[in-house]
């Protein structure tokens, strides 16, 4: 109980982020320092992949809105934290926000007319949302078309991006326990009830659907500073895929669902490698498989707080009654 | 060029993408569930065509056939092994394992026949008919015709046999039509036999019009035959006609324009306007929710 309550208060709260946040760029900087550099570009992959994950996380796995239009935000990050840095030599860091910002703008305009539309109605029209992005990417000058935008800068470090990740793990913890959180998950479960009960459901899926675009453009931001050549094709329709198979896979609406779904992920195809021309075949009987044998994905259904507790528990006394 | 002339065109387009709509609306009017794989059926039907035209010993009608025999056996198989123990789950989980299956289906394709771009051999003599200004090739009147009579042949089936019945009752209320006897496993694996079969059909004719069969073509095919079915309204196969012959005529009308640097957004712009005004696409029924 005193546990309990000590998180409860927001100054430890405060005080339990800042220290993860300095702890994580500290560990990130030592592991930065002594692992080698394929190890580590995998490592920034997963990052930039849980990234853009959690947002979409918000918007499928705790709002219940399928979206499959994901990479569109990603490129539209990508691309103007690029024009941000190459062509009006910003730093990397206000790039990196500004791509997030951009996105987060586009959410909010594609959000408006499209989330009167509910279930496959939405994940369609976010689907062809994400196919004229990318024509227009490949049509427009400022990006270079077809050819890829060249000559953008290395920036993206492992501890940046480590730094990034736990900042977004503690908002969205926050968020989901925040009013909003509460009332999205209501959305989720029952839109018409919740509607019922006086949440303004099109207001906090607007929300969802700007906070999600503005994560997939950070993480668009950091990927485009890693590879530093982007270009329209890379942020297809398998791109948004690969992001949801994460979200789905790790288990809807769950954070650390989507930790373990990005890391496995991210890190299965580079796992596969050495199988060379199978790999794709077995990634996508991956994807069978698991959804057959886990359909709520790897960790969906599992409570991770109450499992923790039971363990530790366990010896001294049996639960009364929490089995909720 | 005039406007008559971009109609024939677009006319044979959105037939090969009517076809592989009807898929996509089939299937989800009666388990609810998007078939992400229809993409790589079709592209596996062309595939299969090209095998057995190059084979020597068929003419274009066997190969069709045959294309559609297989992709119908193809389309069973993975209806058995990747959906069906998703059935009762939720229906991300079914989509996700869809995407996984259209993932495997195209690099299974590229480990068998290499990933570039194959010609289709020519199969008939393509004459072009010429009435005044206005032309029609026997290509396009091959793929037009054969889909009419396809979709003609779907429409009798689906009304008055007695499995298409089944059909129509799974789609109201598969609960009811279980407690009335009619086996749901058979219906629907005979739905997406058929449903596959059609994209099958479509992948030969696409191979023969555009003379281009790889492994990747699926994709964007699948997405814009989604979009019909959408467009149309998913669940009504009426809807998924006529959803393919727009999605083909803007196609068509985005080139004739000069804008074909656009032409793969146009589909997906007009479904999105469609949408928004009609927001259960154009002979959808409106769902009633219910508390």
């Amino acid at each position: 109980m005193a546990m309990k309550k000590l998180l409860n208060n927001w100054f430890a709260q405060a005080l339990l982020f800042l220290l993860a946040l300095g702890l994580t760029a500290y560990v990130s900087q030592v592991i930065n320092d002594v692992l080698p550099p394929y190890v580590l570009i995998i490592g920034l992959f997963i990052g930039i992949n849980l990234i853009m994950a959690l947002g979409l996380n918000l918007i499928t796995g705790v709002t219940g809105q399928l979206s499959l239009g994901h990479a569109a935000f990603m490129s539209i990050g990508a691309y103007s934290s690029a024009i941000a840095t190459v062509n009006y030599h910003l730093p990397f860091l206000l790039g990196v926000l500004i791509g997030g910002l951009v996105a987060g703008l586009f959410g909010l305009i594609i959000g408006f007319p499209t989330l009167r539309l509910t279930g496959d109605y939405l994940a369609i029209a976010t689907l062809g949302f994400a196919e004229i992005v990318r024509v227009q990417f490949t049509n427009m000058k400022i990006t270079n078309g077809a050819i890829g935008f060249l000559g953008i800068q290395g920036s993206t470090t492992f501890p940046i991006v480590m730094t990034i990740v736990v900042l977004t793990i503690f908002a969205m913890v926050w968020l989901e326990n925040s009013r909003n959180g509460r009332a999205m998950l209501a959305i989720r479960e029952d839109e018409v009830a919740s509607s019922a009960v006086g949440i303004n459901t099109t207001l906090y899926k607007i929300q969802a659907f700007a906070i999600g675009a503005f994560c997939a453009g950070v993480g668009g931001a950091l990927f485009a500073h890693t590879t530093t050549f982007i270009q329209p094709t890379d942020f297809g329709f398998l791109k948004s895929v690969d992001i949801l198979s994460i979200v789905v896979l790790g288990g809807l609406g769950s954070i650390p669902g989507t930790i373990i779904g990005a890391i496995v992920l991210t890190a299965a195809p580079e796992a596969l490698r050495s199988l060379s021309n199978y790999r794709m075949m077995v990634y996508g009987l991956l994807l069978i498989v698991i959804m057959i044998f886990r359909p709520y994905g790897l960790l969906g259904g599992v409570n991770l707080r109450q499992v923790v507790r039971r363990a530790l528990m366990w010896p001294k006394k049996k639960q009364s009654g929490g089995r909720a | 060029m005039n406007i008559m002339q971009q109609l024939v065109n677009g006319l044979a387009l959105g037939s090969i993408y009517a076809l592989i709509a009807l898929g996509y609306t089939m299937v989800y009017g009666i388990i609810g569930m998007i078939n992400f794989a229809y993409g790589e059926i079709y592209m596996f039907g062309a595939y299969a065509g090209l095998t057995l035209a190059l084979s020597n010993y068929v003419n274009v009608y066997v190969a069709l056939f045959g294309a559609m025999i297989i992709t119908m056996v193809l389309g069973v198989v993975i209806e058995r092994i990747a959906y069906k123990p998703l059935r009762r789950s939720s229906r991300l989980s079914a989509l996700i394992s869809a995407i996984g299956v259209s993932i495997f289906l195209s690099s299974l394709m590229v480990r068998m026949k290499g990933p570039n771009t194959r010609g289709f051999p020519k199969l008939f003599e393509n004459r072009i008919f010429a009435i005044g200004d206005f032309q029609i090739t026997f290509y396009q009147i091959v793929i037009i015709g054969v889909a009419a009579l396809l979709m003609l042949g779907l429409h009798l089936f689906v009304t008055y046999s007695k499995t298409g019945r089944a059909m129509r009752a799974c789609a109201q209320d598969q609960d009811a039509a279980k407690l009335m006897g009619v086996n749901i496993d058979r219906v629907v694996s005979i739905t997406f036999a058929i449903g596959s079969g059609l994209a099958g059909a479509a992948g030969v004719l696409s191979g023969i019009y555009f003379n281009a069969v790889q492994p990747y073509m699926g994709l964007l095919a699948g997405l814009k035959a989604f979009a019909a079915a959408v467009l149309g309204g998913i669940g009504s196969i009426p809807g998924a006609m006529i959803g393919g012959l727009v999605i083909g005529l803007t196609e068509i009308m985005g080139i004739t324009f000069n804008l074909s640097e656009y032409k793969d957004a146009f589909a997906f712009a007009i479904l999105i306007l469609v949408l928004m005004f009609k927001p259960s696409g154009i002979l959808g029924r409106k769902a009633n929710k219910k508390v």
